[in-house]
């Protein structure tokens, strides 16, 4: 018999506490589940999400990973399960679900020729998500959140606006400095207002050559998170626009994207894994 | 970034999209990430017809270069046309 295993096959439990510090080695079990689920989110709403987690007694932290407006497609299902890989309790609502149901490209056109998504939608969105991970019995009832581009803003304001998150990270995020003349409807406040409120350290990863945000928008945010005494870790990236992460866009940049992940998970793994 | 800039107009005419031929109702014009084309930032047009649901739908996405022609194109077949099926008048037939 494998010594690895036990008497019914599966690896032992001392193993399974291995994955939970999600250190794989070859001899390890992996593995996890990734499905579409249902929750509550803004004003009562059940919307759909895509949940990945790993299997094994945990308890694992949690992420909400936030969709970027082009939509809740293949690459943001990758990423979730990406989160799951290294251990996490991935949930990626789906901030579209109230306009229509389609393609995701041709939900995204739907939403993009709309307006856009609301803000205090996807703040909703996001604390039923928040509420959802931190009740699971496998939940360590830490949890972070995420975001690129529009969601990377939107990381940034459920930060601000919601209590309950315990890191959050910001790839790119643009409009978080608004002008008078910019707001909008859906989005009836200029992000940075909010920077007082933030309630969990927050992670920055920019792009030097991006036009929004650019990097003087990016000096704009650091000052109001010094003014607030606000824990905060930014990285500016050379030779890297808007967007380096997608590798299948002419915007990514592989050493920027290494790098950026690199240090995205030791943020998460400091503020979501370590003990209190 | 994400630059939420849109234009819609109402229109008429027809579309074929994936299910075949419909009816179009609105086009939206942004100037955003598009989907395919290996840009950050694109030109895309959406012919759509909301009834119909979001499949109803014929995408292009263009360089800004492109758009332009495709402006200039529009507005020249427009013009040669408009000009050439134009009724004659009764001093131009005598």
């Amino acid at each position: 018999m494998d010594p690895a295993r036990g008497r019914r096959g599966f690896f032992k439990p001392c193993k399974l506490q291995a994955l939970a510090m999600h250190q794989y080695t070859t001899d390890m079990y992996e593995g996890m589940v990734a499905e579409t689920v249902m929750l509550q989110g803004y004003g009562g709403d059940f919307i759909n999400a895509y949940f990945a987690r790993p299997l094994g007694p945990g308890p694992f932290p949690g992420v909400v990973v936030i969709h970027h407006m082009p939509g809740w497609g293949e690459l943001y299902r990758e990423m979730t399960r990406k989160f799951a890989h290294h251990g996490y309790l991935a949930l990626s609502p789906n901030i579209y679900y109230r306009f229509c149901h389609g393609s995701p490209e041709d939900v995204a056109a739907k939403v993009r020729g709309s307006g856009g998504v609301a803000d205090d939608s996807v703040i909703g969105d996001a604390e039923g998500s928040l509420r959802l991970l931190k009740s699971l019995p496998i939940s360590n009832k830490k949890v972070g959140v995420f975001g690129t581009c529009s969601s990377g803003r939107q990381a940034f304001l459920a930060a601000c606006r919601l209590k309950g998150f315990d890191a959050a990270v910001d790839c790119w995020g643009g409009r978080i400095v608004l002008s008078k003349e910019e707001l909008t409807p859906n989005q009836p406040v200029s992000p940075i207002e909010y920077t007082k409120d933030l309630s969990c350290p927050l992670l920055g990863l920019f792009g030097e050559e991006d036009q929004n945000p650019t990097p003087q928008h990016v000096q704009l945010l650091e000052h109001e998170l010094k003014k607030y005494g606000k824990m905060y870790e930014f990285h500016m990236y050379p030779k890297a626009g808007h967007g380096f992460f997608y590798y299948d866009r002419p915007a990514y940049r592989q050493e920027a994207a290494v790098d950026g992940w690199k240090k995205l998970f030791v943020f998460f793994e400091k503020y979501l894994r370590a003990p209190s | 970034m994400c630059t939420g800039i849109v234009e819609t107009a109402e229109v008429s005419g027809s579309g074929k999209g994936p299910q075949g031929w419909f009816k179009l109702e609105q086009v939206n014009v942004s100037y955003d990430h598009p989907s395919d084309a290996q840009l950050a930032h694109a030109l895309n047009i959406d012919f759509v017809n909301p009834k119909e649901g979001p499949g109803a739908r014929v995408a292009v996405e263009l360089n800004p270069a492109s758009a332009r022609k495709l402006v200039d194109a529009i507005l020249t077949a427009l013009s040669r046309g408009e000009a050439s099926t134009k009724q004659p008048t009764l001093s131009t037939v005598r």
